[in-house]
């Protein structure tokens, strides 16, 4: 932990940035660079620049769940998604799509099963990475 | 042993007890179903698909081989499980018992009913741990341990030579399914792979079925509380290597590699167990010996081969089954009863234990073979066959007329000897078995008797389906007591009387083959201490050496054996015959090209020389943002990216930890830094020839194209990057997650760790005082 306060202000503004660029990383990750194992190291380098400047206490606590159960409920929606298929005769981890609106005038939402794959992805590196950051500051 | 939980007050065994009683009575009279069906040719297939992308699918082949095992597990399992509930149901852990039990059924019944390889396979690995489970079950006993990890590794070890054996055969069948395999026994018999599949299966077939020289384990099983020796040790799960080659036998046998390994590993097992069994004094042991000869006897006939082998095989894998649990369940009784099993002390309990003696003495008098039970008409057609058989006819013979007569001397020391004579002052006050305790062995006992009676009920229901399943064609099956005098009949006359003289003598007997036995040098029960020992010790060296805990010989061991390998493979493969212009190359490099390079080089030497730790992080960081750059400039964005933030935690994460450690001053008077400097030079060199190497062919662009075409239509994204880690190739990344995660969690317990470690170290030093307290 950094006592400074210029570290401390920026930190508030940039952490807010960086999740939320975060988010968009992963869902333009379909068709343009970005993705969720992307997405994940963005978020969680938000997360770090806290904990630098504000210590690894208050960083867990604006966390409010424990990272490492984040990596797991991470893991379990993209096993999820990879399950889900399977009910609807298809191989593990075909994607399955739902069009919401009209497709024949491009004005439509696209939803997958594959998004909440990568969603899953974004939360294990996300996790991951908070879990051993932590707990190393914590260490030392 | 099993009235350590006395004081735990249970209605014998409660719950637990009458579920596992009523489960597997529900599966016989089930099975029992199909007895019309299969008798009158028909071989139902039952089932559903499991892997169905790999052609896996769990069915249920029923036909006279394996109703007649399904038979004889769900028959006898429910009056061992009955059995059970007085033997141990006061017993504090009994329901976990009966759990493992139950599962033991199961892969038995799987086993056997499988009709897919891979899924006999999973089934077979069942009945392995569940039997270890169930020798280790009284897991305060050092002894009970060590013979329940003997087993486990053991037919473990023969499991993994199955499991290559069946791949090898289903590549060379095409297919996993048994029903298909068994009509494909010409072209499996001519394949080039065909030694290969008999000596995998073979291996799998005689560790399970503890055949010579994987013996030794079987007898040691008998750790285990006794209702498990009579079920698995003696009538089902090492009859499961039995089940296997009598399975296979329409596939692969009928050669002269098949034919002489069965034989003569089954006839020296039948004649080594027999006088084995002769040499004991624990009634358990003489049982656990003549189970070991019964296997010999049967392994011997199924190699055999002939129509009379395979009837006589079939004949005696009923008769067997039926007398030996009823015998392991009767010296249960005495055990329970008495408090001992030694032959030596044991003198007429008959007048105390009446109705577990007629048990005893039935299936003791269908073990000895004498008419009219079952045991005779085992006897007379193993005898007829071995007269009959065209080659090794005496071999076979004389194996069988030995083992006849010492399992008559077997069945007298186990029945005759602890219930007749004279009863001792110390079993004044010995009583009968409870109700559930004999009616197992007793209604075995008079089984054995019945179908020697009425032997067209066997020869009907059981054996001739069976006899036709395993010969792979119809066989005519005629049972009888009694036809003719012939040899076989002579044979059986003189079995009796060389029997009983023995029997007479059986003292001084038991003195020679002790004494033979204990000059005998080669023991294999304290070879196998020697070979976990030497493995033990082997783990340890390697682990000393190649798992020595310091970080800079971990990564030059790694680096090392990457430049050693791929050096050595560039240059067999001729690789490095290349021809390199280069000035061309130089002269095509822009401005933009020499600064990246200009930029890693600098970060490189740095890392190299600086000493601070930091530095060198940071300078480290130059070099992979410097990559980063490189992916920008040959538009791959993506990795571009990752590889920027990668870099960016990496720094973070190890500033964060080297904050703890001290100033890297020193080393540059480390002895090896010329070493680690050489071999840094060489990772550099061959990394570069691989790539110059690489790009001498044409870069093979039809995965890039497959992708271009499909990654919009058919996965709806355009970038294709991700398109493949999160759809193409999503299970891949799963794979990859789950590794971060396992990462994340291992070194979380690591740095955590350090810390309850010294907690439990403070409560390791406070126990001792407790302890003292309570003494």
């Amino acid at each position: 932990m950094m006592n400074s306060i210029i570290l401390n202000a920026a930190t508030r503004l940039l952490v807010a940035l960086l999740l939320l660029f975060s988010v968009y990383m992963l869902l333009r990750g379909h068709n343009l660079p970005g993705g969720g194992f992307i997405g994940g190291l963005i978020g969680s380098t938000g997360f770090i620049l806290y904990a630098i400047a504000l210590g690894p206490e208050a960083c867990r606590k604006a966390l409010n769940f424990e990272p490492q159960n984040i990596a797991m409920i991470g893991l379990g929606i993209s096993l999820g998604a990879g399950i889900y298929p399977v009910f609807f005769d298809d191989a593990f981890f075909t994607g399955q799509w739902w069009f919401i609106g009209d497709r024949a005038t491009g004005d439509y939402l696209p939803i997958s099963s594959v998004l909440f794959f990568d969603i899953g992805v974004y939360l294990v590196v996300f996790g991951s990475i908070l879990t051993l950051v932590l707990a190393l500051e914590e260490e030392v | 042993m099993a009235k350590g939980g006395a004081e735990v007050p249970r209605l014998a065994g409660g719950p637990a007890g009458w579920i596992s009683v009523l489960i597997p009575a529900a599966l016989f009279a089930w099975f029992a179903q199909f007895l019309g069906p299969v008798a009158a040719g028909e071989t139902p297939l039952i089932g559903f698909d499991w892997v169905p992308s790999m052609g896996i699918r769990i069915e249920m082949l029923i036909d006279g081989l394996s109703l007649t095992f399904a038979l004889l597990i769900t028959g006898i399992g429910t009056l061992v499980t009955l059995y059970t509930t007085s033997y141990l149901g006061k017993h504090p852990e009994y329901p976990r018992f009966v759990l493992y039990l139950m599962a033991f059924m199961v892969g038995m019944l799987g086993l056997v009913l499988a009709d897919n390889l891979i899924a006999l396979f999973v089934f077979w690995e069942v009945t392995t741990l569940s039997s270890y489970l169930l020798i280790g079950f009284t897991s305060d006993s050092a002894k009970s341990r060590r013979s329940a990890l003997q087993a486990l590794l053991v037919t473990a070890t023969g499991g993994l030579a199955l499991l290559a054996g069946m791949i090898v055969l289903g590549q060379a069948a095409g297919t996993y399914s048994l029903a298909e395999i068994r009509t494909m026994g010409d072209a499996i018999r001519d394949h080039a792979h065909y030694e290969a599949i008999l000596v995998l299966f073979l291996a799998g077939a005689f560790t399970k079925s503890a055949q010579f020289p994987f013996h030794f384990w079987l007898p040691n099983a008998m750790a285990a509380p006794t209702p498990v020796s009579a079920y698995l040790h003696s009538a089902t799960m090492v009859k499961g290597g039995i089940y296997l080659m009598a399975r296979m036998n329409p596939t692969l046998g009928g050669t002269e590699p098949w034919f002489w390994a069965l034989v003569i590993a089954g006839g020296f097992t039948t004649v080594f167990a027999s006088f084995l069994a002769i040499r004991q004094t624990d009634i358990k042991q003489v049982l656990a010996y003549t189970t070991l000869m019964a296997l010999g006897a049967l392994t011997l006939f199924i190699g055999a081969g002939s129509s009379d082998a395979i009837k006589a095989a079939m004949i005696f894998l009923v008769v067997h089954s039926l007398y030996k649990a009823a015998l392991f369940l009767m010296i249960g009784i005495v055990d329970h009863e008495t408090g001992t099993r030694e032959a030596t002390d044991l003198r007429g309990l008959a007048r105390k234990m009446p109705i577990t003696f007629i048990a005893g003495a039935l299936a003791a008098i269908s073990m000895a073979g004498i008419p009219p039970f079952f045991g005779f008409i085992g006897k007379e057609f193993l005898y007829k066959a071995g007269l009959e058989a065209d080659t090794a006819t005496l071999w076979i013979t004389g194996t069988i007329f030995a083992a006849s007569v010492l399992m008559f001397v077997a069945a007298g020391i186990s029945v005759a000897r602890p219930f007749l004579g004279r009863l001792p002052e110390r079993f004044k006050d010995v009583h009968e078995g409870p109700l559930p305790m004999w009616i197992g062995p007793f209604l075995l006992g008079a089984l054995s008797l019945f179908l020697g009676i009425y032997s067209d009920i066997p020869e009907i229901w059981l054996v001739g389906p069976a006899t036709d399943a395993v010969y792979g064609a119809p066989v005519s099956v005629d049972l009888y007591l009694f036809r003719e005098v012939n040899e076989a009949f002579i044979l059986s006359m003189i079995t009796f009387a060389v029997g009983f003289f023995l029997y007479l003598g059986h003292g001084w007997l038991r003195k020679v083959l002790a004494r033979i036995i204990t000059a005998n040098p080669i023991k294999f029960d304290p070879g196998w201490d020697r070979v976990l020992d030497g493995l033990k010790a082997t783990a340890e060296f390697q682990t000393r050496y190649l798992q020595s805990g310091v970080l800079t010989r971990y990564v030059f061991i790694i680096f090392a054996t990457f430049a050693v390998t791929t050096g050595f493979t560039l240059w067999a493969q001729d690789a490095l015959n290349f021809r390199l212009d280069l000035t061309a190359e130089l002269d095509g490099l822009l401005f933009k090209h020499w600064a990246v390079l200009l930029f890693i080089t600098s970060g490189a030497i740095l890392t190299a020389l600086t000493g601070s730790r930091m530095t060198a992080i940071a300078a480290l960081g130059v070099v992979g943002i410097g990559v980063a750059l490189i992916f920008i400039m040959f538009s791959a964005p993506d990795v571009a990216i990752t590889q920027l933030l990668v870099e960016t935690l990496v720094v973070v994460l190890v500033a964060v930890a080297m904050l703890k450690l001290p100033h890297l001053g020193l080393r540059t008077s480390e002895p090896n830094r010329p070493v680690h400097a050489m071999l840094s030079i060489a990772v550099g060199v061959v990394t570069t020839l691989v790539l110059v190497a690489v790009l001498q062919d044409d870069l093979d662009l039809r995965l890039t194209e497959y992708f271009n075409a499909t990654s919009y239509y058919e996965a709806f994204g355009s970038n294709i990057v991700n398109v493949i880690l999160v759809d193409f190739r999503a299970l891949d990344t799963f794979g990859e997650i789950a590794v971060v995660v396992i990462a994340a969690l291992s070194a979380y317990a690591l740095l955590r760790g350090t810390r309850y470690g010294t907690i439990r170290e403070d409560a390791d030093t406070a126990a001792p005082s407790t302890t003292e307290d309570r003494t």
